[in-house]
């Protein structure tokens, strides 16, 4: 986290590329909203790097004028680890999808986040190959029907929040691509944790899947299906918080309505070092079609990996002095001819 | 240990000697012969070894897939071979004279452990009856010695005091073999027992062990009668200078340190652990406090990731693999040379193709290296020449990366890697200033007071290397094909064909600089060359050194630049009647300097696992150069 004494505005924060998505993705939402918190919360544009990979919202980095690098499918954290290891100055973002992130890139970001790679992830899931023109993706639900798939997809979808819960991300939050305001809570947070910060992002395709996430972004619906994660506070959504989340004896959690939740409702603590009540909830929905948690899961300090290997860097240098080249290959057994 | 008994023994003078000690893997056949090589070196001689080891961690007991390995050459003159065929072979049990026996010269020694000659051994190493009773040895200078017999006794009273158990004790035989060749051939072996002391300093009962079975191998050679002879090998009149013994990939890591403190840039190593190269990845996690950032990725593709974030980040940024690990690297090589940064690849090689050798060497990964990437992707490949020379092709291989802002490839190999042989130690003063080869860039480079990443200097066609973190120069690199100048997105058909022939054209300027070829023709009026690459210098050296021995007028010319090749490659090819190209695979450079020089370049090949003897090549180059009856 880097910050700025310069006042900035959005428009240090935006290229003169123009942006070329299709009109109505949902990319555009998250661009606007990223290049205004960065804004807000006093980011240095010569500080900041966001790297991605292949895919419709690896274009990200184009548009952002900060330093950037659009790499090769599926490798955006490979890039990632070697500069947060070799550059703790900067702020590295890691724009990716469903595609680019979790199928060809999947084995990258299951050991970046391990690690605690200091990078912050953005996973913009629109449940669709975008970019190769709908096919399904590892977050389509099971039997989707594309291109690729005309007799329903058969393989079971990845839950990215509870992939990342899976190998211990030290943050983990999830927010929608228009909801501008929760958007920019989750980010904001994720820009001040230190280590690896990983959000989903639920983005409109709308040529390929639109309304992929009507349940929890229509009007009539948002507000039955918005499970809006708060910290320290209990877990209840719909109208007038007339249901809750509670926690059943065999450690999964469920629904029920609230009148009958009793001491039962799960009261939100994304601090919990234990990372296996946030997996419960991130296992309420599967797909985003009903009730669907939304917001920080998890956000605890732990070691962060590019840290600890300067720390070794800087105690080998304290342990035996600077290393002295003519030391180093007049070591060992060494003869002199005369 | 004083060698003075050994006075009564006839002493032999040899100007060389080849020493093949093979035993099963858990016998700790490259441990002896790294010790016996140190000893050796120490004494003076010039040397050069070929470890050989299955890939198997710990193969069956006593089978043939299980042997392993350690030939050491020494001399009293400069050599440049591990030998042809071993003077003396130390077998540790039936299936280590069984698979190589037939290497041994003609009347040559073998040593045997014959305790470990049991029934069921024989059979292991496939043999119906045992070699020490057929007539297989009458050839060669036989010598039984109950290795682990001796051992045994010899301690007995650390046995006795429960120092250590049998099988304990039984593990130090390889020490009493060492101990014995060491008596035979008048090395010292105080230098083992210091070591000794030191590896096991947490075990003194287990030191003493060793120690006391390394004394009773030379005590034995001292007192029974069943050797007449002690040779002695002089020291080599080497060029005055301190010296080490060297490995390849131990050169190829103190290198790659060497280029850090040269170009005065943190050295960010990313690798994932692959045969044959793992160990520079060893060695430079040992290095840390020359600033060494080492991180072991998750797979060979992050590796390759991670040292282009590195090098955007402003780092002597080095991967390494083997040849499977560097097909995985493939397309982010791709996006490395699209995107204009400083990086290494080092490939070690290995037998392929898939797996195919892991611990055998080959050269076979040249023409995917210089053309396995999907699209026209022009990238400089060197190859290092000897194991010393991959401490110096570190340092050439940082200055063009450096200079030209390309990645590079420098090639080693499996024998490379881990053979070993003396180096005189280079004056640090004397390496290459890199600081020279570029500059960060830091101020807009445009009159209008902008920045754009692509614009390029007029000499070398590098790009501006703009750090992150540097204000004002803020731009986006990508592997989209760029517009020149600027860096952006650009799919117009003339300018991805300019951006093309810019990639090839930045070689051809690195090509332009590098000095004439050097051609060791000692008469000037040879008619036949010799062209190699890599790790078969040694064996050309040699072979040619035969050839003029016998008369014959041989040049010879050795590349470390293969992409791009030297200039005046063409014109030195067409001054000889015949031009021979040797390779550990199925003829890659003879092809490409067929297709670039339309020369008829003679091509011989081999793929065994093992470098080219040099009779082997001697006899082939006569062959090409002078027809059969010559």
């Amino acid at each position: 986290m880097t910050t700025n004494e310069r006042t900035l505005t959005k428009r240090d924060f935006t290229s003169d590329r123009e942006v070329r998505w299709c009109p109505g993705c949902g990319d555009y939402a998250i661009l606007a909203t990223v290049q205004s918190l960065l804004a807000e919360v006093g980011a240095v544009p010569e500080k900041t790097v966001f790297i991605s990979g292949i895919g419709c919202s690896s274009r990200f980095p184009y548009y952002m004028d900060t330093y950037g690098f659009h790499s090769i499918h599926g490798r955006a954290p490979t890039l990632a680890t070697g500069l947060a290891i070799t550059r703790p100055d900067l702020d590295i973002w890691i724009v990716t999808g469903d595609g680019d992130g979790l199928s060809i890139g999947g084995n990258h970001l299951m050991h970046t986040l391990r690690r605690n790679v200091n990078v912050n992830i953005l996973l913009f899931n629109n449940e669709i190959y975008g970019l190769t023109k709908g096919q399904y993706s590892p977050t389509s639900p099971l039997g989707s029907t594309h291109k690729s798939t005309p007799m329903g997809s058969l393989d079971r979808p990845i839950n990215p929040v509870s992939l990342a819960l899976g190998v211990e991300a030290t943050f983990v939050g999830r927010s929608i691509d228009t909801d501008r305001k929760h958007l920019t809570e989750v980010l904001k947070g994720a820009y001040e944790h230190r280590g690896s910060s990983f959000v989903e992002i639920y983005q409109n395709c709308n040529i390929f899947n639109d309304g992929a996430f009507a349940a929890l972004k229509d009007p009539d619906k948002k507000d039955l299906n918005q499970i809006r994660l708060q910290a320290g506070e209990p877990i209840t959504f719909g109208p007038d918080g007339e249901r809750a989340v509670v926690a059943e004896s065999d450690g999964s959690m469920s629904i029920v309505p609230t009148e009958e939740a009793g001491d039962r409702v799960v009261v939100h603590d994304p601090a919990r070092d234990e990372p296996t009540t946030a997996f419960a909830l991130s296992r309420l929905a599967l797909n985003p079609t009903g009730p669907t948690p939304i917001g920080i899961f998890r956000d605890v300090d732990r070691p962060v990996y590019d840290d600890q290997l300067r720390a070794q860097v800087d105690a080998a240098k304290q342990q035996r002095g600077e290393g002295e080249l003519t030391a180093l290959l007049d070591s060992g057994n060494v003869w002199d001819v005369l | 240990m004083s060698d003075t008994s050994t006075a009564q023994r006839e002493r032999i003078q040899l100007s060389n000697a080849v020493v093949r000690f093979a035993g099963d893997s858990g016998d700790g056949m490259q441990l002896t012969g790294d010790r016996f090589t140190t000893q050796t070196a120490l004494a003076g001689n010039d040397l050069a070894t070929l470890p050989d080891f299955p890939a198997e961690i710990r193969a069956p007991a006593g089978t043939l897939a299980g042997v392993s390995s350690f030939q050491l050459h020494f001399s009293d003159q400069d050599i440049h071979t591990p030998g042809d065929a071993p003077d003396v072979l130390v077998a540790m049990n039936p299936a280590a004279l069984h698979k190589h026996l037939s290497a041994l010269k003609p009347g040559g020694i073998v040593i045997v452990n014959t305790d470990a000659f049991t029934e069921r051994n024989l059979q292991k190493a496939g043999y119906e009856e045992s070699p020490l009773e057929d007539n297989t040895l009458t050839d060669y200078q036989l010598h039984e010695v109950p290795i682990t017999e001796l051992t045994l006794r010899a301690l007995e009273g650390h046995i006795e005091r429960g120092e250590l158990n049998k099988k304990e004790a039984e593990r130090c035989k390889n020490m009493l073999a060492l101990g014995l060749v060491s008596w035979m051939y008048h090395r010292p072996i105080d230098e083992t027992e210091g070591w000794l002391e030191d590896k096991f300093a947490a075990k003194p009962a287990i030191a003493d062990a060793n120690v006391t079975a390394l004394r009773a191998g030379w005590n034995y050679g001292d007192t029974t009668e069943a050797f007449a002879f002690t040779y002695e090998v002089k020291a080599a009149k080497l060029a005055p200078g301190r010296y080490r013994n060297i490995t390849g990939n131990q050169a190829m890591a103190y290198g790659l340190v060497a280029a850090s403190v040269r170009s005065a840039l943190p050295l960010f190593y990313g690798s994932y652990p692959i045969t044959p190269a793992s160990d520079i990845l060893h060695e430079l996690a040992k290095l840390k406090h020359f600033g060494v950032a080492t991180y072991q990725a998750e797979d060979e593709i992050a590796a390759m990731g991670s040292v282009i974030g590195a090098a955007f980040g402003g780092s002597l940024a080095v991967t390494a693999s083997s040849g499977p690990g560097i097909a995985l690297k493939t397309e982010a090589m791709g996006l490395a040379t699209i995107t204009e940064l400083p990086m290494l690849v080092i490939d070690v090689q290995r037998g392929g193709p898939s797996t195919g050798l892991p611990t055998k060497t080959e050269q076979s990964d040249l023409f995917q290296v210089l053309y396995g990437r999907n699209g026209e992707a022009p990238i400089p490949v060197l190859a290092a020449a000897s194991p010393a020379d991959c401490f110096h092709i570190s340092l050439e291989a940082a200055r063009i990366a450096l200079t030209y802002r390309t990645p590079v490839v420098v090639l080693s190999d499996g024998y490379l890697a881990n053979s070993a042989e003396p180096w005189m130690l280079p004056d640090i003063d004397e390496l290459p200033d890199l600081t020279t080869a570029f500059s960060f860039t830091t101020e807009p480079n445009r009159a209008d007071g902008s920045f754009v990443p692509f614009l390029r200097d007029e000499d070398t066609l590098a790009r501006p290397w703009a750090l992150p973190g540097t204000p004002g120069l803020e731009h986006r690199l990508g592997g989209i094909e760029k517009e020149e100048e600027t860096g952006h997105i650009s799919y117009d058909p003339a300018n991805h064909h300019a951006m093309t022939e810019m990639r090839y054209a930045r070689l051809e300027r690195i090509g332009a600089q590098l000095p004439p070829l050097e051609v060791e023709d000692p008469d000037g009026d040879a008619e036949v060359l010799v062209i190699g690459w890599g790790s078969t210098l040694g064996p050309i050296q040699a072979a040619c050194h035969q050839l003029r021995q016998r008369g014959r007028k041989v040049a010879r010319v050795h590349l470390r630049h293969l992409a791009p090749l030297h200039p005046d490659l063409e014109e030195v090819l067409g001054r000889y009647r015949t031009v021979v190209c040797p390779e550990n695979n199925m003829g890659q450079l003879a092809m490409l300097l067929r297709a670039r020089t339309l020369v008829d370049v003679k091509s011989y090949d081999r793929v065994t696992g093992q470098p080219f003897a040099a009779t082997e090549l001697a006899a082939v180059i006569e062959r090409y150069g002078w027809g059969e009856q010559a």
